[in-house]
């Protein structure tokens, strides 16, 4: 599994019910379901992706994150889960709001935009980066919302969100202790586990 | 009755020589199974006994376990796949999605397929004798309903020692009666293909039903459904009938590029004769169908779509309905269908989920219309069969045609 992946793995507590919004090919769900009693639904737009999911017996819906999550109603899941998919939407931040309406608890993991090499690539070489996790040209890239670690920390902050976990990874490692240490700096993927105030 | 599927035909290729092709089921013999305890219909009738009319393809395995039911459609029947014979130019209604290799594997699965009750091509509908008067059932014939239609098909499943469906699959009104399976005998399917469908009918798809309905019985020919005994068949309300329902069945977009504004000749006739290449086509549609189909069947068949409504008795509540039902579903849309578009199936999916069950959705990009569900498709066969697969390795189904063909 890719390394967010397993680090999510790891935060999803046994026998939950989760939506894993932009789930690919359903290879977090499959694990979880077998190993951890998991169980829901999910959401998916690409139809490789989604013909994967139903392979592996995951339920997939086809639907476009865009549209909000209105069929999911209140507090009915434990977690959400969205990988590697917010930079791709129109409002990133309404979609927060939906995820932690849904559920209590949600994981998000995005490219770290701040990311050294990131940075090399823009302040030195003066060209928008290309790496693997971000492999599209400026043309042709589905990353609309690109953000850093920071940001998304003040994001969260300024919605009054708590921040239970936070962590990163590198390449498909899980990030060693610089990347701890300065996550905005070296941290290529950030990967964040937040939670709405209780009323 | 000869068969001759309506838009079905296109959905299937043809064949010139002799030669099957390699992946047809290939010969088929339909079968009569008759039922002697009477059935009680929704409509408080009571059909004293009836036949089913039903084909299969493959093999039902040792346990019995293995067996698919595909649910027709509207002006469908059970010739499903293959051919009656090595003459027959065009195989069976859903032939692109049944046989070895295909979505529905007839090397995994046994595959049954029958013509519903009240239908008229061999199951007892308005052709058939009425025991009890002597005459042709014609329109005394009983309404029958997707429920109906479903404890008919319970009694098949018993007569052919078939305790649970591997899964039950339908497109349209086929769909319907998957859901209904669902519902009223969770224990006996362990899967559920629903694919361009609707968990009811909105009120233009009852308005175009009603449309053809008055086609049929304003028919001078039609003689209040007694047209059998007048040694007529209304044929010019059927074809309209056929028209009407063929619009709805395509898309805006197929038809503008199957015949766009095309004329049959070069020049206007100012007249009313066929002049546009898609008068022409409908008119056949029309003419075709109404010498092969049943004006009572077709009312019939409409009615049953236009009552099925399983939420009804939950105040309208579908995922309430949808409690009792057990087993994973796959629903599948297409997105050019105006008659049941992708919001319709996702109105179950919704309800689905809200019920907490095990739920799949794909919305197919096709330009084809309703039609969709008939023909060949890349991603619709991905989809399709890697639901099937998924089904066949959970039932240990897979293994044993392994079995098979290692001993």
């Amino acid at each position: 599994m890719r390394a967010d992946l397993d680090i999510i793995y790891d935060w999803v507590p046994q026998g939950a019910r989760i939506l894993d919004l932009a789930c690919g090919d359903g290879v977090l769900l499959e694990a979880l379901a077998k190993h951890k009693n998991v169980s829901g639904y999910g959401l998916e737009i690409d139809p490789d992706g989604i013909t994967g999911c139903v392979k592996r017996g995951v339920n997939v819906i086809e639907h476009n994150l865009d549209d909000g999550l209105s069929s999911f109603s209140d507090n009915s899941y434990d977690q959400v889960i969205m990988t590697q998919a917010l930079q791709a939407l129109r409002r990133p931040d309404k979609m927060l709001d939906e995820m932690l309406r849904v559920a209590e608890e949600g994981i998000i993991t995005f490219p770290n935009f701040a990311y050294w090499r990131h940075r090399v690539h823009l302040g030195l070489r003066g060209y928008m980066p290309v790496s693997k996790s971000l492999p599209h040209a400026w043309f042709d890239t589905p990353n609309i919302h690109l953000s850093t670690f920071n940001d998304f920390e003040h994001l969260c902050r300024d919605k009054g969100l708590i921040i239970v976990d936070r962590a990163v990874g590198v390449g498909d490692h899980r990030g060693h202790w610089t990347s701890r240490l300065w996550p905005n700096l070296f941290g290529e993927i950030a990967i964040f586990r937040v939670r709405r105030r209780t009323t | 009755m000869q068969f001759m599927p309506d838009s079905y035909t296109e959905a299937a290729g043809t064949h010139s020589a002799s030669t099957l092709p390699a992946d047809s089921v290939g010969v088929i013999t339909p079968e009569i199974a008759h039922f002697d305890t009477p059935l009680s219909l929704a409509c408080g009738k009571v059909l004293p006994e009836y036949d089913l009319v039903y084909e299969t393809y493959g093999t039902l395995n040792a346990e019995r376990s293995n067996a698919v039911l595909i649910c027709h459609a509207l002006s469908g029947h059970h010739h499903a796949a293959g051919y009656h014979s090595r003459d027959d130019r065009k195989p069976g209604w859903w032939d692109a999605h049944i046989g070895p290799g295909k979505s529905i594997d007839t090397n995994h699965f046994f595959v049954v397929s029958l013509n519903n009750l009240g239908g008229c091509h061999g199951s007892t509908g308005p052709l058939s004798h009425n025991p009890e008067t002597g005459r042709q059932w014609g329109p005394d014939f009983p309404m029958i309903t997707v429920s109906d239609w479903v404890e008919s098909q319970v009694r098949l499943a018993d007569y052919l020692s078939i305790e649970r469906w591997a899964a039950a699959v339908g497109g349209s009104l086929g769909g319907m009666q998957v859901l209904q399976w669902s519902l009223a005998y969770p224990e006996r399917i362990a899967n559920a293909v629903v694919i361009a469908a609707t968990p009811r009918l909105s009120a233009q798809n009852i308005a175009f039903n009603e449309v053809a309905r008055q086609a049929i019985r304003s028919d001078p020919d039609f003689h209040a459904g007694w047209y059998g005994e007048h040694d007529t068949v209304p044929k010019r309300g059927l074809k309209l009938a056929r028209m009407v329902g063929h619009i709805t069945y395509l898309s805006e977009d197929a038809m503008g590029s199957k015949f766009g504004r095309d004329l049959r000749s070069n020049d206007l006739n100012f007249g009313f004769d066929v002049e546009f290449q898609v008068e022409s086509y409908l008119r056949h549609q029309g003419d075709t169908f109404s010498t092969t189909f049943d004006a009572n069947t077709y009312l019939l068949m409409t009615k049953a779509l236009d009552y099925f409504d399983p939420a009804a008795i939950y105040g309208g509540d579908l995922s309430r309905a949808l409690a009792p039902a057990q087993c994973p579903f796959l629903v599948m849309s297409f997105t050019s269908d105006w008659r049941f578009p992708p919001s319709r199936s996702r109105e179950l999916v919704d309800a689905l989920i809200h019920a907490g069950k095990p739920v799949s959705f794909a919305s197919i990009d096709s330009p084809f219309g309703h039609d969709a569900f008939l023909l060949p498709d890349e991603r619709y066969h991905a989809m399709f069969s890697a639901f099937m697969q998924r089904a066949a390795r959970e039932l240990n189904l897979d293994t044993q045609a392994n079995k098979e063909v290692t001993s």
